[in-house]
């Protein structure tokens, strides 16, 4: 039954798959500025670009054109981008690792905080414990991200001088590991060299909490909003009078009826934050796939945005896969709705 | 073995504090069946929370005591209660399938509880969880064991409730309404079983109910619960001979069961005519419905026949999943029939479909008064705004006039004009369902479909709605269509009596024929279920 759920998913994300393809082709051929121009350099005549043009098949018509995109894709011919001159895809598979890594990790660290505030702020409404989270909550989203990591480096870089220089995933002095995954932590912890390990790891904590600051809120507020939900229903008072104690109660029953919401706003959040989290890499020099994305925009290197585009399509994609399949782990009602 | 003296609950609300229980001393012997019996409001809940102290946010028992044993339960510390509930006091709860953790195999449940009191390891806990549900007499337990509750039927659900509230073996057991969203003859299984567990375990139980006929069936004691105090208490017979106190006996009077009539009632209350029948006013030819469902076609009608004459009352009685809501819902042209036809005043309701019925001129001669009356009723709107909305689109009267015919509605109905400025909120019950009654009636239909009207309803208040129902009847020359699950209300206002099962209808005829001597089988299980009059 799973099997078949996990298949029904998959090919439901076909269309979605197409339909992004078709749109970044579009869009990317309607995105102001003429990438001939630029690529010709500033010295070009008119039959230099019109060499150019002919060079990158933009003077074929849309559809010609179209078919040959597709076709270097599935080649795995993503183009190259203008600006870096590197193909796409290993553009992509060096920097979109670092966002991901940042990303999940100031993801387990919001949840960390997060889940066990709502849950603590539930169980006690109208508490100075719920008044507290309230306020968490509402400073961690009213502060913009980049104003916290300017904050977090003023002090704890420049006064205390305890977080390494806020300058990319890995400071000078280690070397970078060798590639298997792409995260540094987990390539440098897969070579054993827990030198390496501690830089990344360092490098890591200001930004991570940066973001985890500012998606703290969403993801407290509905687990405080679920349990509350949860922690009313009639199943707690039938726990309650079985005499089972208070923390199987409220962590057994309710959380994990209550987990649901939970994933559905995870997942949201992290689609919101891996594109969103541009202001971050800016501000910590942070070589991930957002600031690469508004490079290549202002530059009009389509191939770059057309690659990213895709790259975060697919990505979502295999998100929402993972969230539906989390469903029906947490509710067995799910997948059997499924069927 | 139980002692509660003057118990007082108060609630914190954000209207101020609401005394819900006001100084109660009951006391419960080794192995009685006590019943609390009450209407919505009366703190019959609120004491049996109050005993396991598991009352819900903002309530608080202000002062009394109560004993279990040697022990006090109000002063007892948290860690000594979680070891007394489930294993020497346990509840049953209304509304199975939402007492049980959605989420979780029904067998996993009864484990937490076995293990939580020691009553089983990590090794044997499945064996007993098994043995727990065999005791509630659930077939095939161990394919049960991995059951989540919304794979299964209410009845087994509450089943699975007493399995888990009776799987520590408990001196006694608290059972809050737990019949009351069950059909019939599923309650009466359920009842049964309480009774037979109880008895051989010389285990007490409480039985709170709002049924007093319920409650004087399978109790040893009664007492009467009102505004959070005890008016009365005795055995069933003393309480049905020589009831003393007004509620008491406005309680034993607004209890249906077969053979009553229905102006006895309410106290003092005189018959209303008859309306004389003539013609056939609704006809349902051999009506057929088919869901498309997960696992193939599902007929939910096979076959409905049955003609209705102006003037005349037909009950439609059957348990949940009978079809007898999909027939009123047709005939309600609220969804269309897969086959067969209905004709009303010999034409066919069936050549408009049901989407674009609404704006048929026949729309206004068929109305409907629903089940729920709080939520067939728009929050947002007032008692007067919801009685005018038909009249707006379907009635073709002016504004001021529209003012006249509610007030005059108002009136018909019994609800006090100055309660036409209120919110649903702010209505109790029975005037909600006025206020359902008065909106089906404003566009003056000629066939009322009443669908339960009185099923969310308290006894007492069920009693006046069914007479003001037939009042209407006789003053509107009204027909109709009523259709409820139980067959005790149905004989006191229906002339003719269809018995539904399974999509079909498996005896008709008129009521007193249907009640006394019953053809079918089926038809006879029903009227067994009905608690007997404690007369």
């Amino acid at each position: 039954m799973r099997a078949r759920l996990v298949g029904a998913r998959l090919l439901q994300a076909i269309p979605v798959v197409i339909g992004v393809v078709v749109i970044t082709f579009v869009l990317t051929r309607a995105l102001p500025g003429d990438p001939a121009v630029y690529f010709a350099g500033d010295a070009a005549d008119e039959a230099s670009i019109q060499q150019v043009r002919e060079q990158l098949g933009l003077d074929a018509p849309l559809p010609q054109q179209f078919i040959r995109y597709v076709g270097d894709l599935l080649r795995g011919d993503w183009g190259n981008s203008l600006s870096t001159g590197q193909p796409v895809l290993s553009d992509l598979a060096r920097r979109l690792p670092a966002s991901l890594e940042l990303t999940l990790i100031a993801l387990l660290l919001s949840c960390a905080i997060a889940i066990p505030l709502g849950v603590m702020a539930a169980t006690r409404p109208g508490s100075w414990r719920d008044h507290l989270c309230r306020v968490l909550v509402t400073a961690g989203v009213s502060l913009p991200t980049f104003f916290t990591g300017i904050l977090l480096i003023y002090v704890f870089y420049y006064l205390l001088d305890i977080a390494p220089s806020p300058l990319g995933r890995l400071d000078f002095l280690y070397i970078e590991p060798a590639p298997v995954t792409g995260f540094y932590l987990i390539d440098s912890a897969l070579a054993g060299d827990w030198d390496t390990f501690g830089g990344a790891a360092r490098q890591l904590v200001l930004p991570a909490i940066t973001m985890a600051i500012f998606t703290l809120a969403p993801i407290a507020r509905m687990t405080r909003a679920a349990m509350l939900q949860a922690l009313s229903s009639d199943f707690i008072r039938t726990a309650r009078a079985a005499g089972l104690p208070r923390g199987r109660i409220v962590y057994g029953y309710a959380l994990r009826n209550a987990l649901l919401p939970v994933v559905t706003t995870l997942g949201m959040v992290f689609s919101f934050a891996l594109g969103a989290n541009v202001l971050v890499e800016k501000v910590f020099a942070w070589p991930g796939i957002g600031s690469y994305a508004v490079d290549a925009l202002v530059a009009s290197d389509y191939a770059a945005v057309q690659g990213f585009v895709l790259a975060m399509a697919l990505l979502f994609v295999t998100l929402n896969l993972i969230i539906d399949l989390l469903y029906a782990v947490i509710d067995p009602r799910i997948g059997f709705d499924a069927t | 073995m139980l002692r509660i003296a003057d118990l007082r609950v108060r609630f914190a609300t954000r209207n101020g504090p609401v005394d819900a229980v006001r100084g109660i001393d009951l006391s419960l012997g080794n192995g009685e069946t006590l019943g609390i019996v009450g209407e919505s409001g009366s703190g019959k809940s609120v004491t049996a929370f109050s005993i396991l102290r598991i009352l819900d946010q903002g309530g608080e028992i202000v002062s009394g005591a109560v004993r279990y044993g040697g022990m006090d339960l109000r002063q007892a510390s948290e860690r000594d209660l979680n070891d007394i509930r489930g294993r020497e006091i346990s509840m049953i709860f209304q509304n199975p399938r939402a007492a049980l953790n959605p989420i979780r195999k029904v067998g996993h449940q009864i484990e937490d509880v076995l293990r939580q009191h020691a009553q089983a390891t990590r090794q044997d806990a499945r064996a007993k969880a098994i043995a727990a549900l065999e005791e509630v007499q659930i077939k095939d337990a161990a394919a049960r064991y991995h059951a989540y509750p919304f794979e299964l039927s209410g009845g087994m659900c509450q089943r699975i409730v007493i399995a888990l509230a009776l799987a520590c073996r408990p001196r006694l057991l608290i059972a809050d309404e737990p019949t009351t969203s069950l059909d019939v003859t599923t309650q009466k299984t359920v009842m049964d079983l309480i009774r037979t567990l109880a008895r051989d375990r010389k285990m007490g139980v409480i039985l709170i109910t709002h049924d007093l006929g319920l409650a004087g069936q399978y109790c040893d004691r009664l007492v009467v619960m009102k505004d959070g105090q005890i008016v009365e208490s005795g055995t069933p017979a003393d309480l049905s001979r020589a009831p003393t106190h007004p509620y008491t006996r406005r309680l034993v009077a607004a209890t249906p069961h077969p053979g009553k009539k229905l102006h006895q009632l309410v106290v003092d209350g005189t018959p209303a005519p008859i309306p004389a029948r003539g013609e056939v006013l609704l006809s349902v030819r051999d009506v057929t419905k088919t869901y498309a469902g997960k696992s193939g076609p599902v007929d939910a009608l096979r076959g409905v026949s049955f003609d209705l004459p102006q003037g005349g009352c037909l009950g439609l009685v059957g348990e949940s999943g009978s079809g007898k809501s999909t027939v009123s819902s047709i005939i309600a042209r609220l969804q269309d029939a897969s086959g067969g036809d209905v004709l009303f005043q010999g034409q066919s309701l069936c050549d408009v479909p049901a989407s674009r019925f609404s704006r048929d001129p026949r729309r206004p001669l068929i109305q409907m008064v629903f089940q729920d009356a709080t939520d067939s009723l728009n929050p947002r709107q007032t008692a007067s705004q919801a009685i005018a909305e038909p009249l707006r689109r379907l009635g073709g009267l002016r504004a001021g006039a529209r003012r006249d015919r509610v007030h005059e509605l108002a009136e018909q109905v019994g609800l006090p004009a100055n309660l036409l400025t209120r919110l649903p909120h702010q209505l109790s019950g029975g005037q909600k369902a006025r206020v359902g009654i008065a909106r089906a009636l404003a566009v003056s239909p000629r066939l009322l479909i009443l669908d339960e009207p009185t099923a969310a309803l308290d006894v007492s208040i069920q009693a006046l709605v069914l007479n003001l129902l037939a009042d209407l009847r006789h003053r509107l020359d009204l027909t109709y269509l009523f259709v409820s699950h139980d067959l005790s209300v149905v004989q006191m206002l229906c002339d003719t009596v269809a018995v539904m099962r399974r999509g079909q209808i498996v005896e008709f005829g008129a009521t007193e024929q249907v009640l006394n001597t019953p053809a079918d089988s089926y038809t006879r299980q029903l009227l067994d279920a009905v608690p007997q009059p404690i007369v």
